[in-house]
């Protein structure tokens, strides 16, 4: 899982985003709050948070689409502030709302990138991506007409066609159904490999953990950052899975109890998570020699951990 | 039976009422959109209002003080009193004083005067001898408008104010004759007007849309983002934005000018280079100016509402409908300020006066520091980020 760089700390260069309390608002509402992160040349970085806490912010931030109110720093070694022009020509920016022109070909689109890079061959460069995103035998069609899968990949294509050395993905694979997503995935995997640096952002738990480090984001504050592993550990959460039949009692019964922080049922089982082992241990005490179920302690999944970091930093910033 | 023709007299009424319902559910959402868009909604209001106090305060359809030169070849009181007899009708206003044919000629032709009055080298002797001499004077007849009403006083008004002025007797015992001469357009036929006019008017109107919407689209369909993400300049957007419609332009003002020569026998007097050359430069002030409304407006309801702001203006105030000369100062002020104005005074005088490059700088700066100005204002306004 963990395939980036180690200590990149020390060497300058081998980090790609290196950012100090970017803070951003819009109309006296803070979206980001003095978020700091380092993203490691060559690898791929998960920025992960609910809906409307400032990942597509800060994302447009680091390419130079928004100034922050405060803050600095530096993506591939050019200043986010000054240096926009340079950063844009080594960065490509896959927008989560499709952003290509609707009323050209995929080839016109995929030149048009390419003209606009200034590019030596930009129809050999466009004819190249079109056979490597696979849309071989749809040049022609308008990108109005293509499937959600195939717009994400003419997206994509359309990002990495200059050559970056930075990808900035704003919920690629929304809306993408899971072949699509697991190709998707392989192909960031192979660009990675190549030693293009992404960063990407998403809600699906199972992306997060194809990443090799992660970024937790809610309510523009950075909350947990590293790889899976260390988020989770980080996190102290002590989860408990309740096997057996008719949950529906026992989640109204546990949730709100002191020491049970968040109960969620996954299918036939069910997670109990609590910060305080103690604590919880003591709630649960009446319902664990019920024959019904068959209680087991277990480590939380990463989605546990986001969803307890989510209840948590509601209580915190949002009163 | 009467179950059945129930159950059919509630399916009948049914979609009437939803008719009504449905209605209005639209209107209400329509009206809470309205109230959104501040800048639509104030220009709904504005327009009419700026519109109608500007042009029924503007427009003049039999116009006075027109600039008018006059050629002496003597200074005599008589010549002085003929001249101060046309001002006093309040038609003529002159403005300049020439000693030569040419400088007489360049003035008519480049459209600083309208008139020009030529007073002969031994006038008020001839009169003195009872020769009958002529008094010329000369009128750009580009514009019948304009020149007629002006042309029509000479007999009868000027000839009873010299009468009272100079005792000399009545009208039928003149002791000169007044020859009028309208140059350009001897038959006075407005299409030979028009038709020039009518090149610059459907000029801006088709190229002030071409442009105006083509930021709002980028920004209302979302491929904007990408664009700014991407690294391209401000100049650089708008040129690739203009230079492909300053080709549509110049096809289609070549149709028009084709169909003007063809179909209502305009001629063209003076240099068809020149003439390309300068619309194509009026062309690309129009879209450079439509293009400056696409990065100030935030849609495209906007963008065709300062469009139309612009074009009502560009066709009563530049001399094309109604005559610039007879329009108050404030207006002229507001005229010069358009490229129409410029491009119609440029086109009358290439078609219909044989009119070269020397007659129209003015002009032609003119247009071209509007379209600087307007690409100036385009680049700075044009938003490099989504802040």
């Amino acid at each position: 899982m963990n395939g980036g760089p180690t200590n990149a700390r020390s060497n300058a260069s081998s980090i790609a985003i290196d950012v100090k309390g970017l803070t951003k608002s819009f109309n006296g509402r803070e979206v980001v709050h003095d978020l700091s992160m380092q993203v490691k040349r060559g690898s791929i970085y998960g920025f992960l948070g609910p809906n409307g806490s400032g990942k597509t912010t800060t994302i447009r931030i680091l390419c130079g689409l928004l100034t922050p109110d405060s803050g600095e720093g530096t993506c591939l070694g050019y200043d986010i502030r000054r240096d926009a022009d340079k950063i844009k020509r080594k960065v490509g920016y896959m927008t989560q709302r499709f952003s290509l022109y609707q009323d050209l070909s995929v080839r016109e689109n995929l030149e048009f990138v390419a003209r606009l890079y200034g590019m030596p061959d930009a129809r050999g460069a466009a004819a190249d991506m079109i056979a490597r995103i696979g849309l071989k035998g749809r040049e022609e069609q308008l990108a109005a007409n293509l499937s959600g899968g195939w717009k994400q990949r003419l997206a994509l294509g359309a990002c990495t066609l200059p050559n970056p050395q930075l990808l900035l993905l704003d919920e690629p694979t929304a809306g993408v159904d899971p072949k699509a997503r697991r190709d998707f995935w392989n192909e960031i995997h192979a660009l990675a490999a190549e030693g293009l640096t992404v960063l990407v952002s998403t809600h699906y738990m199972d992306e997060a953990e194809r990443c090799h480090e992660i970024a937790y984001i809610a309510y523009g504050h950075l909350l947990a950052h590293g790889t899976v592993d260390e988020v989770i550990a980080a996190s102290a959460l002590s989860t408990l899975t309740v096997t057996g039949e008719d949950f529906n009692g026992l989640i109204a019964e546990l949730t709100g109890k002191p020491g049970v922080d968040m109960v969620a049922p996954f299918g036939t089982s069910l997670h109990v998570s609590g910060r305080d082992k103690a604590a919880l241990e003591a709630a649960i005490a009446p319902y664990r020699n019920n024959s019904k179920w068959h209680w087991q302690p277990s480590e939380p999944s990463l989605e546990d951990v986001f969803i307890d970091l989510m209840g948590r930093s509601k209580d915190n910033f949002q009163g | 039976m009467s179950a059945t023709d129930t159950i059919q007299k509630g399916e009948e009424r049914e979609p009437a009422f939803g008719f009504w319902r449905r209605s209005y559910a639209m209107l209400v959402k329509e009206f809470i959109q309205l109230r959104r868009d501040r800048v639509s909604f104030a220009m709904i209001i504005m327009l009419p209002v700026m519109q109608l106090t500007l042009f029924g305060y503007a427009i003049n359809t039999t116009p006075r003080n027109l600039p008018t030169a006059v050629l002496t070849q003597e200074d005599t009181d008589l010549g002085r009193s003929i001249l101060k007899a046309m001002e006093n009708t309040a038609y003529f206003h002159f403005v300049r004083e020439v000693h030569t044919v040419e400088e007489f000629d360049e003035l008519l032709q480049s459209g600083k005067v309208l008139f020009g009055v030529e007073i002969p080298r031994g006038f008020e002797r001839a009169v003195r001898r009872g020769d009958r001499p002529a008094l010329l004077v000369a009128a750009d007849a580009t514009d019948p408008t304009a020149a007629g009403s002006a042309l029509g006083t000479l007999g009868p008004l000027v000839q009873s104010a010299l009468a009272h002025d100079l005792h000399i007797g009545d009208p039928p015992d003149m002791p000169f004759e007044i020859r009028a001469h309208a140059r350009y357009n001897p038959a006075a036929d407005s299409r030979l007007n028009i038709v020039p006019g009518l090149v610059g008017t459907i000029l801006t109107m088709t190229m002030l849309i071409f442009t105006a919407l083509s930021v709002t689209r980028e920004i209302e369909r979302g491929t904007m983002e990408s664009l700014l993400s991407m690294p391209i300049k401000p100049v650089e957007v708008m040129f690739g934005k203009i230079i492909p419609y300053v080709l549509v332009g110049f096809i289609q003002a070549t149709l028009i000018i084709a169909i003007g020569i063809l179909l209502f026998g305009v001629p063209v007097l003076g240099s068809l280079t020149l003439l390309a050359l300068l619309t194509t430069l009026f062309i690309t002030t129009n879209l450079s100016i439509g293009y400056t409304f696409s990065t100030i407006v935030q849609n495209q309801l906007q963008a065709m509402q300062l469009s139309m702001m612009f074009f009502l203006p560009s066709i009563l105030l530049s001399g094309f409908m109604f005559p610039f000369a007879g329009m108050p100062v404030w207006a002229q002020y507001i005229g010069e300020g358009l490229p129409l104005t410029h491009f119609v005074r440029i086109v009358r005088a290439i078609m219909l006066k044989g009119a070269g490059m020397p007659n129209l700088q003015y002009d032609t700066i003119a247009l071209a520091a509007l379209m600087l100005f307007a690409m100036t204002v385009a680049v700075t306004r044009f938003r490099r980020t989504l802040d």
